[in-house]
């Protein structure tokens, strides 16, 4: 297939009207097949794409076309891929690492905001956007004085639309919960899953660390204590839940998947669902851990879970983007879950470690742990 | 005497057009309501009673199913008995159907001389008949057995509230039977018989109101976030519907622009008219007539999905 950018390389001199012209009006990048075009208009010494998708490097440099100020970089991107980057500008010797200016599609996550390419294929899943007809819920914020952290923790606790105390719901305690809010649309996806009665209506306990992320979620006994002694048994006292391990869950992303993991293996059989993304389970089958050392216990946690499983729940969902460099640690989780005796489902996408790439997995992991009546129900 | 006029109605919650239904058909008077399927939201119904502008009492056949089992435990207990073996057996059904159907559709994705494909479609359809009616009538067996060993509507708590309902129902002018859930609706007519205490009676009814009146409950989904989304057969309904398959909220459950599933659907329940029941949607069941509703469609062999015809 010809690329859009070959015709124009093949007319005439390329000057600036030819590239007003060659931009009015279009979207950037050009995505053509499987083949995609990002382009870059400016002064520079060099530009490069910087982007997250583990095996290619990771900064790729763009080829300037002679007598224009516009830059190209055509790669093959697979069907269904969505990707985060940005560019990099080097100028006089500066280096300066900008969104593309040319795209208008961003996405923001807790250190800033990323430019990002839909490929062919890929669409922003409807239930991800805000939907007239479905019943909000609400988030309640909790405080919570924990013996096990030696802190206050603040706790979102989201109630699902025409929420009844007479009711038994079931309990997902979140990691992370407020990135979920802000950058995985989570309370929207929430509303829409439990009104298309996709999901069961749930009440949802979003959690966040109270020091520091990485070390509180990294195989911490005191958080897995606070969790599992102290939170859920207030929420049980506080709201209308059901109680019993098939009833509760723990989720969580990357070191939040860590954490829902290791809790549940301090006290197996406690939670009967876990929905596990893009977890940071890196191990050693020999010699020492090459992450750093945050990863230390995380390594510790993985390697005597790999030697000696633990049947930590019933049912696990994992989810793991194939441009991630975790996509070999969760593709290993997987079997020694199952080899443990619990039900997986497994997932993988196109997609990086992000959290829209958690947002866009989040249909089919609620749905699998939590499934709601739709089969049954028509109103 | 003719059978009392049942209108089967689409979904009522965004634009309800019960009301007009009513005033259409010259039915008026006092309501019997049944909301059953929204099962604890079951007293919720000011919407509803905001909306007919008629005098009406809810039978909270819910209610009185939850007071029947907490006074009868025995009945609770061989209930719950019923109910799992018949989850079982819907269990076994989906594993078989699973089969079925996926080679059903591969065949109906094919393309070749119709003299040869034709009969390797038909047969495959014909198998999912065969197993769809030996599924209809285990639970039917299962249903007889129970009632035959138990008597459900002989036992005291049971008889009361059928007393109650029956003097309701004798001072109602019509009934109605909203959505919701479609096997704890199902469940409590049953448990009461209502179907036998309405039968002289006008009904109304929508989406899950409309499924438990046909002849079986078909249950579907063309994009459910889990599994094939393979229609099956939950249940015998209560058969005061014959002749049609109604498929409340069709547009949003079911991929009509795809003509393979709509078609294979369609002759699944060939002696059936599969009839989607979307907002405003009707079917009139009258003096042994069906008269649809404008713009009222139903699933055809082909794979298209046209205005229903008159019949």
């Amino acid at each position: 297939m010809s690329l859009i950018i070959r015709e124009l390389l093949a007319g005439e001199p390329i000057g600036p009207d030819r590239v007003d012209a060659f931009l009015a009006g279009r979207t950037v990048p050009i995505v053509e097949g499987s083949r995609t075009t990002f382009l870059y208009r400016g002064q520079a010494d060099e530009v490069l794409l910087q982007h997250w998708i583990h095996g290619l490097p990771s900064a790729q440099p763009f080829t300037p076309i002679p007598g224009s100020d516009l830059w190209y970089l055509v790669m093959d991107l697979p069907s269904c891929s969505r990707v985060e980057y940005k560019l990099i500008l080097r100028r006089s010797g500066r280096e300066q690492m900008i969104k593309d200016p040319l795209n208008r599609l961003e996405a923001r996550d807790p250190f800033g905001a990323n430019s990002v390419c839909h490929a062919e294929g890929y669409e922003v899943p409807d239930w991800t956007k805000p939907d007239p007809e479905a019943r909000p819920g609400w988030i309640e914020p909790v405080k919570l004085r924990s013996a096990a952290l030696g802190a206050e923790v603040r706790v979102g606790v989201y109630h699902p639309a025409r929420f009844s105390p007479e009711r038994r719901y079931p309990l997902l305690v979140v990691h992370d919960g407020r990135d979920y809010l802000r950058f995985s649309e989570f309370q929207t996806v929430l509303d829409n899953l439990i009104h298309r009665l996709e999901i069961a209506p749930l009440i949802v306990a979003l959690v966040d660390p109270v020091g520091n992320r990485l070390e509180e979620y990294a195989d911490h006994e005191p958080h897995a204590r606070f969790l599992t002694e102290e939170l859920v048994p207030a929420m049980e006292d506080r709201f209308p839940l059901a109680g019993r391990p098939g009833a509760r869950g723990l989720m969580g992303a990357s070191f939040g998947a860590v954490a829902a993991l290791s809790t549940a293996c301090r006290y197996p059989g406690y939670y009967g669902r876990l929905l596990l993304q893009s977890g940071s389970f890196a191990f050693t089958d020999i010699g020492a851990n090459r992450r750093g050392p945050v990863f230390d216990p995380v390594v510790g946690f993985v390697n005597r879970f790999r030697a000696e499983p633990v049947q930590a729940a019933d049912e696990v969902f994992v989810s793991c983007g194939i441009y991630e460099s975790l996509i070999y640690e969760n593709r290993s989780l997987v079997p020694v879950l199952q080899d443990a005796g619990m039900k997986v489902r497994y997932v993988e996408a196109r997609d990086g470690h992000n959290w829209v790439n958690w947002r866009d997995r989040l249909r089919e992991g609620l749905s699998s742990l939590f499934p709601g009546p739709l089969w049954m129900v028509y109103e | 005497m003719s059978a009392p006029i049942t209108c089967l109605l689409g979904p009522q919650r965004f634009d309800p057009d019960v009301a007009g239904v009513l005033a259409e058909h010259r039915l008026a008077g006092r309501v019997a309501m049944v909301t059953a399927g929204w099962q604890e939201r079951e007293r919720e119904d000011q919407e509803l009673r905001d909306h007919l502008a008629l005098p009406a009492v809810n039978l909270e056949l819910y209610r009185r199913a939850e007071e029947v089992f907490k006074s009868d435990e025995e009945l609770f207990r061989l209930h719950r008995a019923r109910q799992e073996q018949l989850r079982r057996l819907q269990k076994f059904y989906r594993i078989r159907l699973e089969y079925l159907l996926e080679c059903t559709r591969d065949l109906f994705g094919r393309e070749a001389e119709p003299d040869l494909l034709e009969p390797e479609k038909e047969d495959a359809l014909e198998s999912v008949r065969r197993l769809d009616h030996h599924h209809l009538t285990r639970v039917r067996e299962v249903h007889r057995e129970f009632e035959e060993r138990h008597s459900p509507r002989s036992r005291p708590a049971v008889a009361r509230q059928r007393e109650q309902l029956k003097a309701i129902l004798n001072e109602a002018d019509l009934v109605m039977i909203a959505g919701g859930h479609a096997a704890v609706l199902l469940n409590r007519l049953r448990l009461f018989g209502l179907d036998g205490l309405v039968r002289t009676l006008p009904v109304v009814a929508w989406s899950a109101g409309a499924m438990v009146l046909a002849e079986q409950i078909v249950l579907f989904h063309d994009s459910p976030p889990q599994g094939a989304g393979n229609a099956e057969i939950l249940d015998a309904g209560l058969g005061r519907c014959t002749g049609v398959v109604p498929l409340p909220q069709a547009s949003t459950r079911l991929r009509l622009n795809d003509p393979v599933r709509v078609s294979i659907l369609a002759r699944r329940f060939r002696d059936q008219t599969c009839i989607a029941l979307d907002p405003g949607s009707r079917i009139i069941l009258s003096g042994g007539r069906r008269l649809p509703g404008r713009g009222t469609r139903q699933l055809h062999h082909d794979g298209s999905v046209r205005q229903v015809e008159p019949a």
